[in-house]
């Protein structure tokens, strides 16, 4: 019984809600059934939301054929500036030389922020003398100089234990590790080379798990998913100190160890509507979606305004 | 002690150690397998094998990695075994021993060590780029029939060494040409062997991630394959994508996909053992 009043007032809600926009959205929809192939690749990051929005816009469009591809943020654009993708997932902005190499093919593309990731920085349960880090500590410990000399706990504060410290992090390939160290060090890819590294998170986390004397980081999810075998720390930003979660991402404060995750659309395929409503079914969609996979949708004032952006960009390339 | 005991002795430690060192490789694979399957067994069901990929762990299923991996079988199969069982055939029966050849076979013995990503980029540029065909099940399977190539022509020229010389001079001095001997003697003959090593060749190829990714094999598709230029994606890439994630679900999806995977390879090596015995059995 109890159940039964749950679900019909969930329904109401719903239903309540949905009103108005569903009688929008029909109007859009009686444009009809779509057809043709939509290709993604890229960041391997951004994969499972492009996954799952792919996945859902079939239950909208069943005839348009979504693939996407985990060639890497940089495989990825490779690929978009050729013009063998319509869509590119990046964990990172596009460089320089890939916006030249778009150039040089005649590619223009929109920008589009779809979630955030935040990169949490761990320790064992049983550690109990951490409450929180700030980033000159984080700095001291991960810096190329660090290495063989930042070996003990009491080296970061004195009244931490004189044991050995023993760190943990993603494999220097990643683009979890090169976030990282740009925010931390300062320059991406910079860092000591006496860490535990691993392109397998699991394994990150097993170790971490295992070892009182063990500090790491890794993307939030990977923490949210092992709650119980590991401890969060929090990291001072400047005026307080916060751990990551849904909230202190999505509204900026965890910084700086939170990014946002980005899709390009480029100009020619918005030429065709298949493109047009797989893109904006994204961008409706992502800030759900993205939180099913494990990462933190953006304020919901910012997908108006990607919206509002890509509509701006289809009608200059009609 | 005296040397004979101490010899005794020695032996019997040798012996010892011997075992030690044939269960290493055996008890280990016990354990992996073992632990895959205390993981995965349970998540196999019909819905497992027929469902599309998805971001609900216990909604995802294989169907079109697995189609994929089949329609890569099927024509990296129908590639590269009349090219490799000839060229085999060529390099043992036909081509005289001089410094070209000697060149060919340090060649293709190097062939057989070459990383296979890097046979991932000579398809990526050739027959994706170059050819055109682009990430197609084609491509697919063209790359990996390079991959194989090396060792199916490897194993046809061992097979048809051999063949006991008596069958040839036989044959010959019953008139028959070279082609005829090769055709009704030879290869009927080294057949066992040939198969064997071709079918363990192909267990290899199912198993290839590297390559495929770098052609651009895809990691989502929601459809399988319908022609050899359709996209596709594999099971080892599926498998690969599902350990990535953070979610548990996921890892019990990868330990069921790669339950699939062990039994597609152990079902082709059975075939592969079978085919050996009943040729051997022909033959004597």
């Amino acid at each position: 019984m109890k159940k039964l009043v749950f679900i019909l007032s969930l329904a109401f809600i719903v239903g309540a809600c949905g009103d108005k926009k569903s009688q929008k959205e029909n109007k859009e929809e009686t444009t009809g059934k779509l057809s043709g192939t939509i290709k993604v690749d890229g960041s391997s990051t951004v994969f499972p939301i492009t996954e799952a929005v792919a996945e859902e816009f079939r239950a909208v469009q069943p005839d348009v054929k979504v693939t996407v591809g985990v060639s890497g943020t940089g495989g990825g654009f490779k690929k978009f500036s050729r013009g063998e993708t319509n869509l590119s997932n990046a964990s990172r902005p596009i460089k320089e030389k890939e916006i030249a190499a778009c150039k040089e093919n005649n590619i223009n593309y929109l920008e589009l922020e779809v979630a955030y990731d935040g990169l949490a920085v761990l320790v064992n349960p049983e550690n109990d003398w951490v409450d929180s880090f700030t980033i000159e500590e984080l700095k001291k410990i991960w810096e190329p100089a660090a290495q063989g000399v930042i070996m003990k706990w009491n080296q970061i504060r004195p009244e931490w234990p004189n044991e050995e410290i023993h760190l943990f992090g993603p494999g220097v390939a990643s683009g979890t590790y090169d976030y990282f160290t740009e925010a931390i060090v300062g320059k991406s890819g910079s860092s000591r080379g006496d860490f535990t590294a691993s392109e397998d998170d699991h394994v990150l986390v097993q170790g971490i798990a295992g070892d009182k004397f063990a500090l790491g980081f890794f993307g939030l999810a990977y923490y949210t998913e092992n709650k119980d075998k590991l401890t969060l720390i929090g990291v001072h930003n400047g005026e307080e100190v916060i751990k990551p979660t849904l909230e202190t991402v999505s509204n900026g404060t965890y910084k700086p160890l939170s990014r946002p995750l980005f899709v390009y659309v480029n100009s020619t395929s918005v030429k065709s509507k298949e493109v047009v409503e797989f893109v904006n079914f994204y961008i409706d969609n992502s800030g759900e979606l993205s939180k099913d996979v494990g990462y933190i949708p953006l304020p919901s004032e910012l997908y108006v305004q990607q919206k509002e952006n890509f509509k701006n960009f289809v009608e200059n390339n009609q | 002690m005296n040397s004979i005991q101490k010899n005794r002795l020695k032996d019997q430690l040798f012996k010892i150690w011997g075992i030690v060192c044939t269960l290493i490789g055996l008890v280990l694979l016990i354990i992996f397998i073992g632990d895959i399957f205390i993981d995965g067994i349970s998540r196999i069901d019909w819905e497992f094998i027929t469902d599309l990929p998805s971001r609900k762990a216990e909604k995802s299923g294989i169907y079109t990695a697995l189609m994929g991996s089949i329609w890569i079988l099927i024509l990296t199969t129908i590639i590269s075994f009349p090219i490799g069982v000839a060229a085999g055939v060529y390099l043992e029966e036909y081509s005289k021993k001089n410094r070209l050849s000697a060149l060919l076979e340090i060649n293709i013995s190097n062939l057989a060590g070459v990383p296979s990503i890097i046979y991932g980029l000579l398809g990526l540029e050739l027959f994706a780029r170059i050819m055109n065909l682009g990430a197609s099940v084609l491509t697919g399977s063209l790359t990996l029939s390079l991959l194989i190539l090396p060792i199916i022509i490897v194993a046809t020229r061992e097979a048809i060494k051999s063949v006991p010389n008596s069958i040839r001079d036989a044959s010959f001095a019953l008139g028959a040409s070279k082609w005829q001997t090769i055709w009704h003697q030879i290869l009927p003959a080294s057949g066992g062997g040939i198969l064997t090593g071709v079918i363990l060749a192909l267990s290899r190829a199912v198993g290839e991630t590297a390559p495929l990714i770098v052609i651009g094999a895809l990691a989502y598709v929601p459809f399988a394959p319908s022609t050899p230029m359709d996209e596709f994606s594999v099971l080892p890439i599926q498998i690969f994508n599902w350990i990535s994630r953070p979610q548990h679900g996921f890892i019990e999806n990868a330990a069921a996909a790669i339950i699939i995977l062990l039994l597609i390879t152990f079902v082709m090596n059975g075939i592969a053992v079978y085919f050996r015995n009943r040729w051997q059995k022909k033959w004597k």
